[in-house]
């Protein structure tokens, strides 16, 4: 680990001008030495924050894969309901989706203000279709009574349930779909908020507030978006693929 | 250039205060709302946890007034009924860990020191630690709310089914706590950056003071475990409002199951109680023996050791609880595994003390008790984690003895002594030192009385959470309240003269204590901006030897 | 020494508790050792070491050697207490095949029991000396847990599944047992009394209730029956509002119901209170009274119904 060295000759209080003698940018916090550091520091803050969303949503994949192990047929057969071909195309979606922001900090980086703005869009287009193939997938879910727990009605599951003695009625189907629900659901809310993560790159991209020596936030945002899309390339599989 | 300062003596009248300082720089409450300064949002800080510690410590007393007799009588009348002193024992609980210990010595302590320690202008995300405060506002309002609706009953813990199942206020705690954990995230998360990114030129990693590494390695905790809490307290949310199933076992869902997510946070959490302490104990005995820290490295990577084996052992306190047998006894060797770095650390500060020159002011008075009070707590945890043992004595009041000597007689007790310390340097006062030395000891007597008797209650089999008890019993929890009164007494007179102490002029000088650490090279209290010029490292951290004075 | 042990643990009911006290006697005396130890260092430096103006002190940074060695010889010694803990654990999780087993259901806040030939009761339990019992435990609603400390044996109880503890009693006599898993308003009530009785005692009690009834007049019994059987969680005697009516001045009262119709309390409505509580409920409770159907023998209805006649 390195420390960004002091030049005290030049800059006796440690700040004003960054290491290459340019103006003060606006954008430089008092507390950092140099717009490197500050960059940098960003960075190291916001991969921390991605892990912490890892062990969320970690959480519930080994809480999933504990009913799994105690519900093998039935989760086997209630993941037949889910839709492939729109899982799929949400993944391709996504997948773009990530290319798209990518462009985007690209953009930023190089002083293209226009193709910011564009890239921007195009990923809140994405998000978009995401959201709407997940409320198609939705509707049919709760037209066919695919509900979680207490609110499963579902006919036509094979494996019939059984009382058992305690007055306890296992129900492996429903137990899928909370887990299905809640995951898609939380993934979802962080595609929304992702949305408006976008938005507010793009109005501030068109007022040219980032260029190349300062586009942290579109790069931050960029990050968040990365995680969001590889959460569901994990969700896919899990749900949808997996027999 | 920077100047190399001594550090062995107190520096008296070594220049003159400054007029300005983070405190009157500039002025109106709206200067203190809006507020980026880590010194400020510190101090709130430290404001903000001691009203919840007060708050805590009120119920406290409660449990103990009402466990006073069987009847539950004062004076001829019943003070609280079942149901009230259930909902009392789950908001002191809760209170105390989620609002007071947790944030206690990161938010106020670390937060006001850290940067100071780094020779920094400030933590890494300034915005980000405003943002921090105002979410723990956010979850004590939270949680006064679910006071005034009802309340909840189901102990901090909130095992269900009965938390599931229960008509009260849980919806509004869990949202809380959801809160409350975010709060502890966005502070570790900043200073795991800070200590990367912002340590003054000529600062290794071995080269940081041990406060440092103790704060790093709780960061560590904070930004991996309390994303499980979060997400245990939004499967609860939904399991109470959409009985979505999970924990129900009616339809095939696993009540343990919520155990296994709850404690998985909540053990690394008890590390994230008690490193900040071990962190402070590690800055006070080297000053206060005015004598190099024994064995360094061995303290720092403790702190490390601890974080890391700490998520290892969550099933310790489910041995009871309908854990596979596998699980059981994995997890009780590994929580002797977690027992040797605390033992280090104890060995070490007295290793430290061996020929140093001791000085007994009031913080080294506590850290003293601390040595003493974690002992005992950590040689208690023994019992629990040894399994024929943990089967009798697991949910008795030997428990709650247990968690107390490490959490109150461990954190608790640290953090006073590290408010005693850096008091001059937050306050630019001195507190009456008189008057230190006896609150410390009424609080290291009665904490004894209080809780060590516990221990006999709860080996004789007196279960935890226990509104009405057999009579045989009635000595013992006598005895108990009468300490909490003498406790009580102590940490009453503490915040008197601390308080006391902020009505006389600035009195403190730069360095009462002698220390070699950074902060101390600052103006007591500091100016807004943390030091005059960037500051450099120019020695070993702890370095005692008598050194010639350099100048410019 | 068994003064020590006697002042900090419950009397010795089974083989079992002997082992274990054995391991927590050795875990105590080590950490007074231990805790003196470091103590006396921390003091005795306090005062030995105290300051003097001026003085330089050593500049000692480490010490690989006892580093290790206070490292290493800690571990060993958790090593062996580890071993020790899980022998007896594993004896603990163990129950012999010979065992009597007898079921346990939990609710709040009552314990009930079965035993194998089909009796039941409730919070009062008899069991044979000298031969292992077995409980297989389950919930009706929330975690529960039996705890019973002279034996030194507890296990959460957990709804939707069967835990299961085991013991050999030792020592005649009663001992009591209580639940450690909290579980509401009645957690600190929901206590009970186990009997360790001889062979013969055994089988009487098992058959017809013993005859212990014999020894008191029917209303002293009836209040035993009042604690013992759990009816004081929910009913009082002195007019206070619990989960259930209280019993003071009822005999003979017309009571309204929540159907809206009125009905003497008189032996009949007691005895049908007992065995189908859910038939008529007094207006302002909830229907939530377990039935005690199996679980009270002839004369503790008497003793009970005898018992509430003389609450006026």
């Amino acid at each position: 680990m390195s420390t960004s060295p002091v030049d005290l000759q030049h800059d006796p209080h440690g700040h004003g001008d960054d290491a290459h003698g340019h103006p003060e940018d606006p954008h430089h916090q008092h507390h950092f030495t140099t717009m490197e550091q500050q960059f940098d520091t960003s960075k190291i803050g916001m991969w921390l924050f991605l892990a912490t969303e890892v062990l969320l949503f970690g959480g519930l994949f080994v809480g999933f894969g504990m009913m799994q192990a105690r519900f093998p047929e039935q989760f086997k057969e209630a993941h037949e309901h889910l839709q492939r071909p729109l899982g799929a195309l949400n993944t391709v979606v996504l997948l773009f989706s990530s290319w798209s922001m990518v462009m985007g900090v690209l953009a930023a980086r190089t002083n293209q203000r226009k193709k910011l703005v564009i890239f921007m869009i195009i990923t809140i287009v994405c998000a978009c279709i995401f959201l709407g193939v997940k409320y198609f997938e939705y509707s049919h879910k709760f037209e066919e009574g695919l509900l979680p727990g207490h609110f499963y009605t579902h006919h036509g599951d094979k494996i019939p349930l059984v009382r058992d003695a305690n007055g306890n009625t296992p129900n492996g189907y429903a137990t899928f779909f909370s887990f299905y629900f809640m995951m898609t659901g939380l993934h979802g809310i962080h595609i929304l908020v992702g949305i408006g993560l976008l938005a507010w790159i793009a109005i501030r991209g068109n007022r040219g507030e980032f260029n190349s020596s300062y586009y942290t936030p579109v790069d931050l945002v960029g990050l968040y978006w990365h995680l969001v899309d590889l959460i569901w390339i994990y969700l896919f599989p899990l749900y949808y693929l997996i027999s | 250039m920077a100047q190399a300062l001594t550090h062995s003596e107190p520096h008296i009248g070594d220049r003159p205060r400054p007029a300005k300082n983070y405190l009157n720089a500039t002025t109106g409450i709206w200067s203190w709302m809006t507020t980026v300064d880590h010194k400020r949002i510190g101090v709130m800080y430290l404001v903000a946890v001691s009203s919840a510690f007060f708050v805590g410590g009120m119920f406290a007393l409660m449990i103990r007034l009402t466990l006073l007799t069987p009847s539950h009588k004062l004076f001829g009348k019943v003070l609280i009924d079942a149901d009230t002193y259930n909902r009392v024992f789950t908001l002191h609980g809760a209170i105390m860990v989620f609002l007071f210990i947790i944030p206690s010595i990161p938010g106020s302590l670390a937060n006001f020191v850290l940067p100071l320690m780094l020779g920094a202008k400030d933590v890494a995300f300034p915005r980000l630690n405003l943002a921090s405060f105002y979410l723990w506002c956010t979850g004590a309002i939270l949680a006064v709310v679910s006071m005034i609706f009802g309340a909840v009953d189901t102990g901090w813990t909130f095992y269900t089914p009965y938390s599931t199942t229960t008509q009260n206020s849980v919806g509004i705690m869990t949202m809380a706590v959801f809160i409350l954990g975010f709060s502890s995230i966005f502070t570790g998360l900043n200073f795991i950056a800070t200590t990367h990114k912002l340590r003054a030129p000529g600062m290794g990693w071995f080269d940081m003071p041990l406060f440092v590494w103790g704060t790093y390695a709780t960061a560590i905790i904070q930004v991996l475990a309390t994303p499980v809490l979060g997400i245990t307290m939004v499967l609860l949310a939904l399991e109470r409002t959409f009985n979505i199933g999970i924990f129900d076992p009616k339809i095939g869902g696993d009540p343990v199951l919520f155990q296994h997510f709850f404690w998985f946070y909540s053990h690394p959490a008890v590390y994230i109680m008690i490193v900040p302490g071990m962190a402070i104990i590690s800055e006070i005995i080297p000053t206060f023996s005015r004598k190099t820290i024994f064995g360094y490295r061995a303290i720092a990577y403790s702190s490390v050791a601890l974080a890391l084996l700490g998520f290892l052992v969550w099933g310790h306190h489910m041995f009871v609880a309908g854990q596979s047998e596998l699980a059981t006894v994995v997890f009780s060797a590994l929580t002797f595994l977690v027992a040797i770095p605390s033992g280090v650390k104890l060995f070490n500060w007295l290793a430290t003390m061996y020929k140093g020159n001791i000085s007994l002011e009031t913080p080294m008075l506590y850290a003293i008790s601390f040595i003493l009070l974690f002992a005992i707590g950590g040689l208690t945890g023994i019992f629990l984690g040894a399994l024929s043992t943990d089967v009798h004595l697991t949910d008795t009041y030997f428990v709650v003895a247990h968690f107390h000597y490490v959490m109150m007689g461990g954190t608790v007790i640290a953090f006073i002594g590290g408010v005693h310390y850096w008091w001059p340097k937050i306050t630019g006062r001195m507190y009456s030192e008189k008057w230190g030395r006896i609150g410390c000891a009424l609080v290291f007597v009665g904490f004894n009385m209080t809780f060590l008797t516990q221990f006999f209650l709860g080996s004789k089999g007196m279960p935890r959470r226990y509104y009405n008890y057999l009579d045989q019993y009635q000595p013992l929890h006598a005895f108990s309240t009468f300490g909490s009164w003498v406790l009580g007494m102590g940490l009453f007179i503490t915040a008197a003269y601390l308080f006391a102490s902020l009505r006389k002029p600035y009195d403190a000088p730069d360095n009462p204590w002698g220390g070699t650490t950074m902060e101390w090279l600052t103006s007591s209290p500091p100016i807004e901006h943390n030091f005059e010029e960037q500051p450099v490292l120019e020695h070993e951290p702890y370095d005692y030897r008598p050194k010639v004075k350099k100048h410019a | 020494m068994e003064w020590f042990r006697s002042i900090m643990l419950p009397p010795q009911g089974s083989a079992f508790a002997a082992e274990v006290d054995a391991l927590y006697m050795f875990l105590f005396w080590l950490s007074a050792v231990l805790f003196l130890g470091i103590a006396s260092a921390a003091i005795y430096f306090a005062f030995r070491y105290r300051y003097v103006p001026g003085r330089v002190t050593p500049h000692i940074t480490h010490n690989t050697t006892l580093e290790i060695v206070w490292s290493v010889l800690p571990l060993l010694l958790c090593g062996v207490i580890f071993f020790w803990g899980l022998n007896g654990w594993m004896e603990y999780s163990v129950a012999p095949g010979e065992s009597m087993e007898i079921q346990i259901t939990a609710k709040k806040w009552l314990w009930t029991f079965e035993y194998p030939d089909g009796s039941r009761t409730a919070n009062d339990i008899h069991v044979p000396i000298g031969k292992p019992v077995k409980f297989i435990m389950t919930s009706e609603d929330v975690l529960h847990d039996f705890f019973v400390p002279d034996m030194r044996v507890k296990h959460d109880i957990v709804p939707g599944r069967y835990t299961e503890v085991w013991f050999t009693p030792t020592v005649l006599g009663p001992h009591h047992f209580t639940c450690a898993e909290y579980c509401g308003k009645g957690h600190s009530d929901m206590n009970g009394k186990m009997t360790v009785d001889n062979e013969a005692d055994f089988k009487k009690w098992l058959e017809t209730g013993g005859d212990d009834w014999k020894n008191y007049p029917p209303e002293v019994w009836g209040q035993m029956q009042r604690e013992q059987k759990g009816c004081a969680t929910c009913h009082s005697i002195d007019g206070t509002r619990g989960q259930g009516p209280s019993w003071k001045g009822i005999y003979g009262k017309m009571e309204k119901m929540s159907d809206g119709r009125s009905y003497l309390v008189d032996e009949a409505y007691m005895q049908e209170s007992m065995m189908q509580p859910n038939a008529k409920v007094v207006a302002g409770f909830e229907p939530i009274m377990p039935s005690f159907q199996g679980l009270l023998h002839p004369q503790d209805i008497r003793g009970l119904i005898a018992y509430i006649k003389t609450l006026k």
